[in-house]
């Protein structure tokens, strides 16, 4: 069952899926928008690191890595458009936590 | 592998779990964002580890560089109201705890059913020894895939431009109402056209 570590691909998938479940519970459970939009980055990453390891386990084509370097790409448009919508609002509420973001609520 | 390559995969391993359960703990969120940082380091020695130079490097450089200092940008520009806590129960908290907890069991399930994979794990086949490098990668990048290449700098620039948009302070119009304005003045204080000779001028200018 254990081969020399880090040269099969479950290795990785176990640590990629890890740090999503945490990004996910960190989503989930934390209400600072800032640590959520972190958390989010987390999931992006583990996602990467699994996309890596099996372009390693099939390295027929490049493809895995070049997934990577678009997500790559997206998350950082996400970060910036979602940090801008933090900054806006903290102006209209003055605080950065999620469940004070009522504001579509009839 | 070498006893080198399993040191440093474990080693790696363990900063970028550390650093995600630190991300998520931290109740400052300077430290989550340190935490994310040193995750993206350890993913970065992963990729290394994967044979994927060229990705290891744009780990680091976009991420380590940009976002995360973004993320340290927007938390000093809040500085103390990043981390206030309103006062009150924190609404909606049992359904949080309870998707948190269904994502614990989720993740304990999957680990179990990747360490008990059948069949046995495989291990990675050789590669040539500029797989992932930055000219096979490029090539890729350049030939086959420049549509979507050129499609993210799109991407990138609506995105700059909508974060500038939603982040731009309204500023007030600083155009006073019509009544509000003072009075003109009148300049001109001399000897009066025989016109205005009946008239004369109020007495703080004459």
């Amino acid at each position: 069952m254990f081969q020399s570590l880090g040269t099969v691909v479950e290795h990785y998938v176990l640590i990629a899926g890890v740090i999503f479940t945490l990004g996910a519970i960190g989503f989930l459970v934390r209400r600072n928008v800032l640590v959520q939009l972190m958390s989010i980055e987390l999931m992006l990453n583990a996602v990467n690191l699994a996309l890596v390891a099996f372009n390693r386990a099939y390295p027929g084509n490049m493809t895995g890595q070049i997934f990577a370097f678009f997500i790559i790409a997206v998350a950082a448009a996400e970060a910036a458009v979602g940090l801008a919508i933090v900054l806006a609002f903290y102006r209209l509420k003055g605080t950065v936590m999620s469940d004070e973001g009522d504001q579509l609520k009839l | 592998m070498t006893l080198v390559g399993n040191i440093f995969f474990v080693l790696m391993a363990a900063v970028s779990l550390l650093g995600a359960i630190g991300t998520v703990a931290s109740r400052n969120p300077i430290r989550s964002a340190v935490g994310l940082l040193v995750t993206i380091i350890g993913i970065a020695g992963l990729f290394l580890e994967l044979k994927a130079e060229f990705m290891a490097a744009i780990q680091l450089i976009v991420y380590a560089g940009a976002v995360v200092v973004l993320f340290v940008f927007v938390v000093m520009l809040l500085g103390p109201d990043a981390s206030k806590v309103p006062e009150g129960p924190p609404k909606g908290w049992a359904a949080r705890a309870l998707g948190g907890a269904a994502m614990a069991v989720f993740a304990g399930i999957a680990s179990y059913l990747v360490l008990d994979s059948r069949p046995a794990p495989v291990p990675f086949p050789v590669v040539h020894a500029d797989h992932g490098s930055v000219e096979l990668v490029g090539r890729e990048l350049f030939t086959k895939q420049l549509v979507p290449f050129e499609l993210t700098t799109a991407l990138l620039i609506v995105a700059v431009i909508g974060a500038i948009a939603v982040a731009r302070a309204h500023v007030e119009k600083k155009t006073k109402a019509r009544d509000e304005r003072p009075a003109p003045q009148r300049f001109f204080v001399g000897p009066l056209h025989p016109r205005d000779a009946g008239h004369p001028l109020p007495k703080e200018h004459a």
